[in-house]
């Protein structure tokens, strides 16, 4: 199977968030970014699948900041290909990111295209799915399991409670990666430095993107705590007594 | 006056709670709320719908969810009837529902929804530290997280149930094969009353000693969230939240945990919420009823031994 892995870097939420002048977007400058979790799931399943069963994997991202070095790490975790969609850069909607990626896609031959399920900044809707669907392809998103099962997939999809759903499908068709079998492999970053030597990052242009997630941000805002929580003060000592008050009142 | 499609969640045979949640929110929006159910001999799940109007499509593909079949379906009651809002579960099925049809239907989405209001929506992003209001001019789509609007508001009774006839769902690409319940675990999480709950602050499996311990000492169960259960530190039945169990415990201590929306779905019902987190502008403050910055390798070894 030929595995697809789109990839993209989010905002590392662990720093703070600040908002910028405008009021209704993130301060960028000095925001720390991080590839986002699910797509390491992506990515490690789609390894697990070739290691299993053959095939290759292609890891894909739209040209930013930082974004070579998130490439040159998925080369040295065992991608074949890494490429890099170019003309279209900056804070794109995912209904534009969907139809760059769509163009880009055309013509590699993908089986299989696993997203991460979702990012923290998804808010015309997740990537999969709209690219799915102007690939023209089906989707199965919150994926936990892939097994490639002759020219289709059986896929596991959770559901609440723990509650897990299998279908059969054929391919092509994109999966949105909740988590993968295994946790995600680590690369040294000596091992990447090598990759970045070693591997030919390949370029393919956006084309054509004039789609419109048809609505805009008109005010971004911290938000109001829902009563919020009593701060307690004093020492890790003096917080742990009152807490131990607390919950003793409370049992 | 708008006409609001509320698409109905049901999983094994059972309404989710956000489907009442979205179709209470459709009434207080005023308008005319369409009900729209999927599903195979499942007419009578509607009899509590308070809708003005049921749309009811069955057909054998649609027993189960399916998100190729499901969506088909969607996609032509929206062509038909038009409705000017679509409020679809912000859920493992919605996700598979509305990306598509926005696409399809060529409406605008707007994600992770913990408010609609007529042509603007609020979302929760950034793991819920941000809120993010979208202005939205004509038709749209929202995608509601749960846990966002009551349950109750949406219950009632004698909405009129139409049956609409299928669309072609012959050769689907995607085929259902069956339904996995979860095993059962060591320890029912749901059936306690204190849960000290550890979250990735906890950084590796070595360091789930010292919130085993405070457990311990509490007698009370070890829960956790979602990345504790893909590390393998935990097994899937302590997991809280979305994909996990929904918790209501006397206690809950929320140790190392951000409070995503993912989570707070499972736990926000607690009666008295305790969290431990470095990050002051950790979203679980939102929902705790007692919090403390302090790092939890000080606090919790000082809160067992007091206790
Ligand atoms: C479809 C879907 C379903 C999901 N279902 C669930 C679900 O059921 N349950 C769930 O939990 N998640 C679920 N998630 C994942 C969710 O989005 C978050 O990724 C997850 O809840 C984050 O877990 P966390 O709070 O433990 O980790 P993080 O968000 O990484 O938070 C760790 C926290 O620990 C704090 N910390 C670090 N060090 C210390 C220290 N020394 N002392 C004190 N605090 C410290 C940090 O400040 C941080 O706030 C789901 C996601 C998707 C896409
Ligand atoms: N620039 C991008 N914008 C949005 N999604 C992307 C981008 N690049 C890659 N993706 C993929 O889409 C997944 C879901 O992201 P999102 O749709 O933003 O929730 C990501 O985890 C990536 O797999």
């Amino acid at each position: 199977m030929n595995i697809i892995v789109p990839i993209k870097q989010v905002p590392d939420l662990v720093e703070e968030l600040e908002i910028d002048s405008s009021g209704k977007d993130l301060d960028r400058e000095w925001l720390k970014f991080k590839v986002n979790e699910f797509d390491d799931h992506a990515l490690e399943e789609a390894l697990l699948l070739k290691e299993d069963s053959g095939g290759t994997v292609t890891a894909i991202a739209l040209d930013g900041d930082d974004i070579d070095k998130a490439l040159y790490a998925a080369a040295a975790k065992g991608a074949d290909k890494v490429v890099k969609v170019t003309g279209i850069e900056g804070n794109v909607s995912n209904h534009e990111a969907a139809k760059a990626f769509a163009n880009a896609i055309q013509g590699m031959g993908a089986d299989l295209v696993f997203t991460g399920v979702q990012s923290v900044e998804d808010r015309d809707g997740q990537l999969g799915v709209l690219l799915a669907h102007y690939m023209n392809v089906p989707h199965i998103s919150v994926v936990t399991g892939v097994a490639v099962n002759g020219d289709s997939v059986n896929v596991t999809k959770e559901y609440g409670g723990g509650m897990v759903a299998e279908f059969e499908a054929a391919t092509p068709i994109v999966l949105g990666i909740q988590a993968a079998r295994e946790t995600p492999r680590y690369v040294p970053v000596a091992k990447v430095r090598r990759a970045m030597r070693s591997t030919d990052l390949e370029e393919v242009s956006a084309g054509d993107v004039s789609v419109s997630a048809g609505s805009s941000v008109s005010r971004m805002f911290k938000p109001e705590s829902g009563g919020g929580a009593e701060m307690l003060s004093g020492s890790a000592e003096d917080v742990a007594g009152k807490l131990a008050d607390i919950i003793k009142g409370k049992i | 006056m708008s006409k609001i499609f509320v698409i109905a969640e049901h999983l094994n045979g059972e309404v989710e709670d956000i489907t009442y949640e979205m179709l209470g929110k459709a009434k207080s929006l005023g308008g005319d709320v369409i009900a729209v159910l999927l599903g195979s001999g499942a007419k009578d799940m509607a009899s509590d719908f308070a809708a003005d109007k049921v749309l009811y499509v069955d057909s054998p593909e649609l027993a189960n969810f399916n998100p190729e079949a499901y969506c088909k379906t969607i996609v032509s009651l929206v062509g038909s009837h038009t409705p000017n809002i679509v409020l679809v579960g912000n859920t493992s099925q919605g996700m598979d529902i509305a990306a598509g049809l926005s696409i399809d239907c060529n409406m605008p989405l707007i994600a992770y929804a913990s408010d609609v209001s007529e042509g603007s929506v609020t979302s929760q992003l950034y793991g819920g530290k941000m809120s993010v209001e979208s202005a939205v001019e004509g038709d749209f789509i929202a995608s509601v997280l749960a846990g966002s609007f009551p349950v109750d508001a949406g219950k009632g009774s004698g909405a009129a149930v139409e049956e609409v006839a299928a669309p072609d769902l012959s050769g689907l690409k995607i085929k259902f094969k069956q339904l996995i319940e979860p095993e059962g675990g060591d320890v029912d999480i749901t059936a306690t009353d204190v849960l000290v709950s550890v979250g990735r602050g906890i950084q590796n499996e070595d360091n789930m000693e010292v919130v085993q311990v405070l457990a311990d000492k509490l007698g009370a169960a070890l829960s956790c969230s979602r990345p504790i259960v893909d590390s393998k530190w935990l097994p899937k039945t302590r997991q809280v939240g979305k994909s996990g169990l929904k918790v209501k415990p006397k206690v809950y201590i929320a140790v190392g945990i951000s409070g995503a929306p993912e989570h707070i779905e499972g736990m926000k019902d607690a009666d008295c919420i305790i969290a431990i987190n470095t990050d002051a502008n950790a979203p679980i403050f939102d929902y705790a009823d007692y919090g403390t910055t302090e790092d939890l390798f000080d606090v919790v070894p000082a809160l067992t031994e007091k206790l």
